[in-house]
Formats: C-alpha cells, sequence, structure tokens
C-alpha cells in the first residue's frame, strides 16, 4: 500500500533539544495538585489506570488469602459466613472489574498513540473522565466492604437471591450500580481505542500492515462495545427493580430469572476474550523481539482474531448448561464453545513457529511468556473439558472450575501482562531493572500458582463446590485445600517481590540506553521515558520503525514541533492511512473530574435512595456534557496547516469525518446494542417466560395519537437538522436549526404526555419493559435536544461557514438514532397489542 | 479425557520447550498454522465433541416410563415427593431410588436458585422458580449417596446437604414403591 501513495518529502532537519522544549511546553502536564486533577495526556491516564488496577489487584489478593485462609482447615473458624460471603464476590468482581479491564484499557491507552505512530488518543479527556469515572466507581464499591455491607450473592448476581426478597440491604445496589459507573470508563475506553486505531495511525500505515498489537485492541475494543451494553441493560432492569419494583426477573409477574442469565453471561463469555486478547497481543509484540526475528502467520493471526471475536458472542450459553435448555441447544453451543479453541490454538502454533525460526533470549519478560505457556495451555484444555456437556454437568460449580477459570485468566492475563510490564518497564521509568529480584519473583509467582490451583482439580473431582465456607464432614478434601493455601502464599510474595522490582527499578536502576532490547516497531522510537508528546515530527510512509528514531527527534517527518500552541495531531484514512486532516486535540482541564463527579452524585444518591434528589445531579451531568462542547468548533476559517513540503491539511472543523463524528458512530454501535438487549428481553420474557399473557392494557387510541405525533415531531427535527448543516453558510441555517430544536422539545414533551398514559409498572413485566423502551426514547431525546441547542448555539456565534459545520452533523446521527428507536418501540407495542 | 489433555499439554510443551531452547532452525509457516494450528486442533475436537454428544444424547431424559420424583428445594433444604404404596411419600432431606434402573428427578423451587447434585450418580441441574427441568440419573448399586446444592444460594449454602438411599428394588423400605407416580 506504501508504494502507492505519493512518497512524502521530509522537511528540513532542526535541532532536537529546541523541538522538544516547544513540545514540552504544549503537551506538559500542569505542576503540582492542578496536574493531578487536569492532565488528560494518554501517557499519564494510562499510566493511572495501570497503577490504580494494580492496587485494586493487591486489594482483591488479599482478599483471596483471607479465603484460602478461611479454607485451610475443614472447620474454619476464622470468617462468619456471611462475612465470608461478601469476600468471595468481592474478589471476584475487584478482579474483573477493577483490575484485568482496567489493566488492559490502561496499557492500550499508554501504548496505543506510541505504537501506532501518534501523539495523543483520539479523545483524551474522555480517556480522562473514564478513569475518574473508574476511580470513583471502585472507591463506592471498596468502601462497601469497610462498612460490612458489601455485596454478596457471588460475582455473577442472580436473580432471586439479589432481588429485593432475599437480599433487603444495599449490598446488591452497591454491585449494580458501582459496577455501572465503572462500566462508564469501559464504554468510553473502547470508543476510544477503535477510533485512535482506526483514524491516528501514522500515516502511509494501511490496516493491513500495522502492527499485531493494534489488530487485537481493535478486536478487543468491539468486543467491549457490544459485550457491555447487555451487562449494563441488565444492572438497569435489575435496580430497576430493586428500586422501583418493575418486576423483570419476578416469575409471578411475567419475569424470568433466566432473563438476568442471559444478559449477564452476553457479556460474560466475550469478558474473558477481551482479557484474553490484549495479553496475546503482548505475546505477538514481544515473542518476536526475543526471538529475534519476525512473527510468523500476520495474516492467519489477523484472521484468527476476528475469528474469536465472532465467536466469542455465540456461546454464552454454555455457562448455563445446567438450566435445563434442550438438548439440540446444548449440542450447537457445546460445539462453538470447543471451536473457539481452534482460532487460540492457531496463534499458540504461530508463536511457537516464531520462536521455532528464531533465536530465542531468555531474558525476564521470556520468562512470564514461558510461565504464560505452561499455565494457558492447561487452562485451555480444561475449557474444552469444562465445554463437553456430559463433564460440565459434572464439573460446574466445583472447585475444578476454580481450577480452570484462575488457569485462563492467569495463564491468559496475569503471565502476559506481567511479561508486557517487565518489557515496557524502561519506556516507563527510562531505567534498567536491578538483576535477580524479577527472576526471584516469577519463580515465586509461578510455583505458588500451581502449587495452589493444580491440587484444586482434584478437590474438584472429588466433589467439593464453590462458595462453601466449610466442611466439617469432608475430611478427604482439607489436605488438598490446605495444599492450595500454602501455594496461594507463596504466592502472594512473589507478587510483593515483583512491586518491590519496579519499585527498586523506578529509583536505583541504571539509566537505560534508548531501545534497549532493539525491538524494531514504532514505541521504541523515542526518547527514554517516553516524553508527553511521544514524537516532535510523525513518522511518514515507509519511515514507520523504530530506526526513524533520529529523523523524527529532528522533525523531519510530518507536523513537526508545536508552532502554534495547541495540541495537534495527524488523522488518517481508516483503511489505507492516508493522511486526511490535522486534528487539535484538548490539553490539560478540569472538566473530566468534574463531569465524573456529576455522575458520581447521581449514583450516590441512587445507592442512597434518595430518587427525589436526583433531578439535581441529572441536571450536574446536563450542565457539565453541555460545557464539553465548549471546546469544539471554531469562530474563522483558518488557512490549511502545512505539514510535509509541497503537503497541507485543514483543520479538524473543517471537515465532516472528524474523530467526533467517528466516535459517535462507534458509541452508537453500543449504544443500538443496548436497544437490541433491550428488545431481546421483551422477545424472551414473552415467549419463555411463565405468567404470560399480562392483564389487559389500558393503553387505546389517545397514546397511539400521542406517540404517533412524538415520532412525527422526531422525523421534521430530523430533517431540521440535515437542512441546519445545509444551509449552515446562510441566515436560514439558524432558522433551520431553531425549528428542529422545538419539534425536538415538542417530541420531549409528548413522550412525557405518554408516560402519563402507561400502565402501572409494577403490574407486569410487560408494563414495566414499556416504560424502559419509553425511557429510552426520552433520555435519547434530551441527547438530542442538547445537541440540537449546540447547533443553534454554533449557529448563532458565527461557528458555521460554508467550511466548518458545527455541531450538526453529529446532532443529524443522534437524531436518526433516536427516531429509528422510537419508531421500532412503538412497532414493538402495537404488535403486542395486535397479537 | 484426563489422559488425553495431559499427553495435548506434554505434546504442546515439548514443542514450545524445543523451540525456545534449541537454536533457530528453519520454520515452515504453512507446517505450523495449517497443520498444527488448525489440523490438529480441529480433528482432536471433533473427536471430542461426537464422544460428548452421544454420552449426553444417552444421559438426557426422555418419556419413557422411567420411575419420576420430585424434588423441590427452598433456603436451606430439599423437600422430596417419591412414590409410596399409599400413595405419593413426601420426605425431608431423604431421598429414596430403586437401584438398577433410570429415573427421572423432576426439579422446582421455591425461592431461589438451587442446584441438585449428586456427585458419585452423576450430573447436576438447576432447580430455578417458575421453571420445571427434569433430569435423569441412575444408580448402579444399593447404598447411601450424599448430595448437595451446587449453585450459591445464600447463607446457609454450604449447609443444604441431602441423602439419596438406594434400594435394592426387591426389597424396598415399607413406605415406597418402585412404581411410577399416577
Amino acid at each position: 500500500m506504501t508504494e502507492k501513495m505519493h512518497p512524502i518529502a521530509p522537511n528540513p532537519p532542526r535541532k532536537a533539544l529546541l523541538l522538544h522544549r516547544q513540545m514540552q511546553r504544549v503537551w506538559s502536564d500542569l505542576p503540582g495538585w492542578r496536574g493531578a486533577v487536569c492532565s488528560v495526556n494518554h501517557s499519564t491516564i494510562g499510566l493511572r489506570f495501570m497503577a490504580t488496577s494494580f492496587l485494586f489487584f493487591a486489594i482483591g489478593g488479599v482478599l483471596a488469602m483471607l479465603i484460602r485462609a478461611q479454607l485451610a482447615t475443614r472447620d474454619g473458624a476464622f470468617l462468619d459466613t456471611q462475612l465470608y460471603n461478601q469476600i468471595f464476590t468481592m474478589h471476584g468482581s475487584i478482579m474483573m472489574f477493577l483490575f484485568a479491564i482496567p489493566m488492559l484499557e490502561g496499557l492500550s491507552m499508554w501504548l496505543l498513540p506510541k505504537i501506532l505512530g501518534s501523539r495523543d488518543m483520539a479523545f483524551p479527556r474522555l480517556g480522562a473522565l473514564g478513569y475518574w469515572c473508574y476511580l470513583f466507581g471502585g472507591l463506592i464499591i471498596l468502601s462497601s466492604l469497610l462498612f460490612g455491607v458489601a455485596p454478596d450473592g457471588g460475582w455473577f448476581m442472580y436473580v432471586p437471591l439479589s432481588g429485593k426478597t432475599y437480599t433487603p440491604g444495599i449490598n446488591a445496589d452497591v454491585w449494580l450500580l458501582g459496577v455501572t459507573f465503572v462500566e462508564i470508563s469501559a464504554v468510553a475506553a473502547a470508543v476510544e481505542i477503535i477510533v485512535t486505531i482506526l483514524r491516528l495511525r501514522a500515516a502511509g500505515m494501511a490496516l493491513t500492515r500495522m502492527p499485531l498489537m493494534g489488530w487485537y485492541m481493535l478486536g478487543t475494543a468491539a468486543m467491549m462495545l457490544v459485550g457491555f451494553p447487555p451487562l449494563i441493560l441488565g444492572s438497569i432492569l435489575l435496580e430497576l427493580e430493586r428500586a422501583f419494583d418493575w418486576p423483570f426477573f419476578d416469575i409471578l409477574r411475567g419475569g424470568d430469572p433466566l432473563l438476568w442469565q442471559h444478559l449477564f453471561w452476553l457479556f460474560g463469555h466475550p469478558e474473558v476474550y477481551i482479557i484474553f486478547l490484549p495479553a496475546a497481543g503482548v505475546l505477538s509484540t514481544i515473542i518476536p523481539v526475543f526471538a529475534r526475528t519476525r512473527i510468523m502467520g500476520y495474516g492467519a493471526i489477523v484472521a484468527a482474531i476476528v475469528g474469536l471475536v465472532f465467536l466469542s458472542f455465540g456461546l454464552w450459553v454454555h455457562h448455563m448448561f445446567t438450566v435445563g435448555i434442550p438438548h439440540m441447544a446444548l449440542a450447537f453451543f457445546s460445539a462453538a464453545s470447543a471451536l473457539v479453541a481452534v482460532p487460540t490454538s492457531v496463534q499458540i502454533f504461530a508463536w511457537i513457529g516464531t520462536m521455532w525460526a528464531g533465536r530465542v533470549e531468555l531474558r525476564l519478560p521470556m520468562l512470564h511468556v514461558i510461565g504464560f505457556f505452561v499455565t494457558f495451555v492447561m487452562g485451555g484444555l480444561t475449557g474444552v473439558m469444562v465445554a463437553m456437556v456430559p463433564f460440565n454437568w459434572q464439573a460446574h460449580d466445583t472447585h475444578f472450575v476454580v481450577a480452570h477459570l484462575h488457569y485462563v485468566l492467569v495463564g491468559g492475563f496475569v503471565f502476559p501482562m506481567m511479561a508486557g510490564i517487565t518489557y515496557w518497564m524502561p519506556m516507563i521509568s527510562g531505567r534498567f531493572r536491578v538483576r535477580a529480584l524479577g527472576e526471584a519473583a516469577f519463580w515465586l509467582i509461578f510455583l505458588g500458582f500451581h502449587g495452589t490451583f493444580f491440587v484444586m482439580h482434584l478437590t474438584g473431582l472429588l466433589g467439593m463446590p464453590r462458595r462453601i465456607d466449610r466442611y466439617p464432614d469432608n475430611p478427604e478434601w482439607e489436605w488438598l485445600n490446605l495444599v492450595s493455601s500454602i501455594g496461594g502464599m507463596v504466592m502472594s510474595v512473589g507478587f510483593a517481590l515483583f512491586v518491590l522490582d519496579i519499585a527498586m527499578q523506578w529509583l536505583f536502576g541504571r539509566r537505560s540506553h534508548r531501545n534497549p532490547w532493539k525491538a524494531n516497531t514504532l514505541d521504541w522510537a523515542m526518547a527514554l521515558p517516553a516524553p508527553p508528546y511521544n514524537f516532535s515530527s510523525l513518522p511518514s510512509p515507509g519511515r514507520d520503525d523504530a530506526t526513524a528514531i533520529l529523523p523524527l527527534a529532528r522533525g523531519e517527518g510530518l507536523l513537526p514541533g508545536a508552532p502554534r500552541p495547541r495540541r495537534e495531531v495527524l488523522v488518517t484514512d481508516a483503511g489505507t492511512g492516508r493522511p486526511d486532516h490535522v486534528a487539535v486535540v484538548p490539553g490539560n482541564t478540569a472538566l473530566p473530574i468534574w463531569t465524573a463527579a456529576a455522575l458520581g452524585s447521581f449514583f450516590l444518591l441512587m445507592l442512597a435512595g434518595l430518587y427525589v434528589v436526583t433531578p439535581l445531579a441529572i441536571a450536574a451531568i446536563l450542565w457539565a456534557g453541555w460545557r464539553w462542547g465548549g471546546f469544539m468548533g471554531s469562530r474563522a476559517d483558518a488557512p490549511d496547516i502545512p505539514v510535509a513540503p509541497g503537503l497541507s491539511l485543514p483543520e479538524h472543523w473543517q471537515v465532516r469525518q472528524t474523530l467526533a463524528y467517528s466516535g459517535t458512530v462507534t458509541l452508537l454501535v453500543a449504544d443500538g446494542t443496548l436497544y437490541a438487549s433491550l428488545l431481546f428481553g421483551v422477545a424472551f420474557l414473552t415467549v419463555i417466560a411463565p405468567n404470560w399473557p399480562a392483564p389487559d392494557s389500558g393503553l387505546g387510541l389517545g397514546a397511539l395519537l400521542t406517540a404517533g405525533a412524538a415520532l412525527l415531531a422526531m422525523a421534521l427535527a430530523t430533517l431540521a437538522a440535515r437542512l441546519a448543516e445545509t444551509w449552515r453558510a446562510t441566515p436560514s441555517g439558524m432558522g433551520a436549526a431553531l425549528a428542529g430544536v422545538l419539534a425536538a422539545g415538542l417530541a420531549l414533551v409528548l413522550l412525557g404526555g405518554l408516560a402519563m398514559l402507561l400502565d402501572d409498572p409494577r403490574r407486569h413485566a410487560r408494563d414495566a419493559l414499556r416504560a424502559v423502551l419509553l425511557g429510552y426514547a426520552v433520555f435519547h431525546a434530551v441527547v438530542a435536544l442538547m445537541l440540537g441547542l449546540r447547533s443553534l448555539c454554533d449557529a448563532r456565534q458565527g461557528r458555521t461557514s460554508h467550511q466548518r459545520r458545527g455541531a450538526a452533523p453529529v446532532w443529524q446521527l443522534f437524531q436518526a438514532f433516536w427516531l429509528a428507536t422510537s419508531a421500532l418501540s412503538l412497532g414493538v407495542v402495537a404488535l403486542q397489542e395486535i397479537g | 479425557m484426563l489422559i488425553g489433555s495431559g499427553l495435548i499439554t506434554a505434546l504442546v510443551l515439548t514443542l514450545a520447550g524445543l523451540a525456545i531452547w534449541r537454536g533457530p532452525r528453519p520454520s515452515d509457516e504453512r507446517r505450523w498454522i495449517i497443520w498444527w494450528g488448525l489440523g490438529f486442533s480441529m480433528s482432536v475436537l471433533a473427536v471430542l465433541l461426537a464422544f460428548a454428544l452421544w454420552t449426553g444424547e444417552r444421559m438426557i431424559a426422555r418419556d419413557d416410563g422411567a420411575l419420576q420424583v420430585q424434588a423441590e428445594a427452598q433456603q436451606w433444604g430439599w423437600r422430596f415427593t417419591q412414590p409410596g404404596p399409599g400413595g405419593p411419600v413426601v420426605t425431608e432431606g431423604v431421598l429414596y431410588v430403586p437401584a438398577g434402573q433410570p429415573f427421572d428427578i423432576v426439579l422446582t423451587s421455591r425461592d431461589v436458585i438451587h442446584s441438585f447434585w449428586v456427585p458419585q450418580l452423576g450430573g447436576k441441574m438447576d432447580a430455578i422458580p417458575g421453571h420445571r427441568n427434569v433430569h435423569r440419573l441412575m444408580a448402579d448399586a444399593p447404598g447411601t449417596h450424599e448430595g448437595l446444592c451446587a449453585e450459591f444460594c445464600g447463607i446457609g449454602h454450604a449447609a443444604m446437604r441431602f441423602e439419596v438411599v438406594v434400594y435394592d428394588p426387591a426389597d424396598p423400605p415399607p413406605f415406597v414403591s418402585a412404581e411410577s407416580l399416577p
């Protein structure tokens, strides 16, 4: 692909140090406490994510040690049952939601712009917002443990046990609200990662030859985008049931507890691959470096990634083999579950083939890679065993499954992550590590891990179920458990040493020279430790590997230095990597933390049950949301920016396909998945749940007319949004925007009127689902209205011209989405009424 | 299956070990990706899957007039209903079944999700409120087996045990019979 592109002439070389100082002035975080609050730079935020997730990992580890202490003897009197239930629930929830996901988000935020040749992520403020949501949500979840009201229903929160009847306290609410708050950061990260990979790659870096890490993270982010919405929907429905008695899961009123399981595992299974893919990306990146060769089978690996992404959504039911589903369905999902082993096996043999071709240097990261091989291959094979239905009936919910999932997660995530951290540490700290400490840590973790979990397979086969706190009548399980507990302690010591190793490297390590591993990817084409701007000038076509380090630092690449005092990045075409325009990304601002605080106040008020006060929090969120738009747009047309001799590109407010536009499309995919999950819920309950059909509804012609009028108003607003863009250079543009805002407002009022006509949602699941469909439309009404107001503001303040479109394109997208989903909802309700 | 898994693990790890500790040598992409990555994994999986489906089909409950017993779970105990000479007999925490013949157990729950499991007799099945699951089991010889709840169900989960008494069909305890419920 590179060959077809016009060669881009280099910029004249300049003094690297002067360029560095110029860049530093624009890209640095603020000093002191203001830096702590206002930083949005991808390196800072990525490192914060990783450090925070490691703290949560330590907390989750301490909880695991408490569990092992309790189970070491059969009459463990160390914890009472209630506390034990809270502890194992929190161990699972923390490791999944507060360690693994944020860790991979942090790694990709920190690494992607470096390895793809850019200066920042596509939406720096969104990354910072995600971090604060993660931190605040994590603290809410954690504090519940201190107050003794932590979730205690198991990390998958099955209803009815987690419903109001059987968990009357706020324990379950902490989980539902806290995790949903944290998941804002996952969806934000998914959007950011996808747009960054597709649009911020180095010039000329076609998709077909980007570093494999890019493909892995693209697959991961796609799964996050589609995997998290079902969980978020499930949490919203369960919280609505707990708070307002809307019966989605109550069999007496047309709900079904199995709906929760479907929504949870629709997320829960892809989750396993969401965690595995970034780890595999690390392996595909560092194995060829230490084997001193190229990765084998680039195309096959990309195909394997794509295959995994699709297959992982076809096998959620395999967590539900014991709920009583037809054998044909069991056979289908069993086959799909086994099939998912094929892409994994392709990757494993590609790695072995790569090492076969090269001379492997057994440096510390490679030790962790070996730890991965041993652990993960065993975990994968027990996984295939668990996928077989007859064996699953036997092993399900025993310690065999506990052993299996720890082999997969520690083997498939923790070891590769430790390999990655030890590999990239010189770039983070700018130093070499201290000798021998890392090796000792590895061996303690490795031996401790297998000591804990290998025998646990046997414990499970001997029939010990999960989640029991004592087993007085089963002395035969006791010695196995004792071995596991001792292994666990050894592993903890190993992790403590691992942290010590990192700290020692930071404090006492010798200064590292550039590119210490002699890698050839772009992330090493910069000084160590990595500067906040990554590259003084951006890689040009054909010069996107680590050898470009000096020309890039001297400003010979694209868009050199920071002649304008603002953060500029190069946006390229998604497929070919052809340079498209120059985007200005936001610098230091406190807006993300304020927005996260506003969101947090909403979640806390919900948690406290102060529903009457929540409108205040919603107003704060809207205010913060409005402020986000202030950065976007410009009051004057600007000349094209010189990027290289003979190449000048427009600023981003003068093109239509901006990063924000791509981001909105991506976000709407997640939004659409949430809506599709909701429709799945409607269909599932209608067909499967007992106590249907629902009682006669009170909806009549009045409701139909109101809904029809609302749809008409939405359609008018959609048309007006379009005209507002078409006529943007004339005064009629403002008129169209005003008309659109009024029509959207009218639609909102009509939707409010419709709410008055609905049946009581507490009566039956059907009525509750209708209320949710309406609530979904109202939510989008508010967003569309905000965007409409922003477009109107653009027109009034002269932020539009023939070249500048303002917020109108994004407004149109949202407006059309709102119209389409609302029309679909009306169709569904009409079908229910007729049928 | 355990032995097979062990062999595959050993094989893969040996290959990885050879790749790491022996010097560089020509490495054919086709051989690794197509033969090992696709061919090897898919043939192992196909055999395994066919075996599993065959076993699963044999274990599935079907309507062939087998003895039926009922189990109703609640926090935290089991109530069983089995046929007796004078009509259904209800027992708490003990299930009586005949040896040597398959029987179906009909599972329901009064409150949250529980799961019926007797490790020595075979697989488990959930008891879900609002649903009626049928699970087929068979005990070969008379004796007593311990059963437990295998789905986390709250504070009393660990203690939610029960007993299965397998009797000789020729000599049943006086209050039960091996005939199906009417």
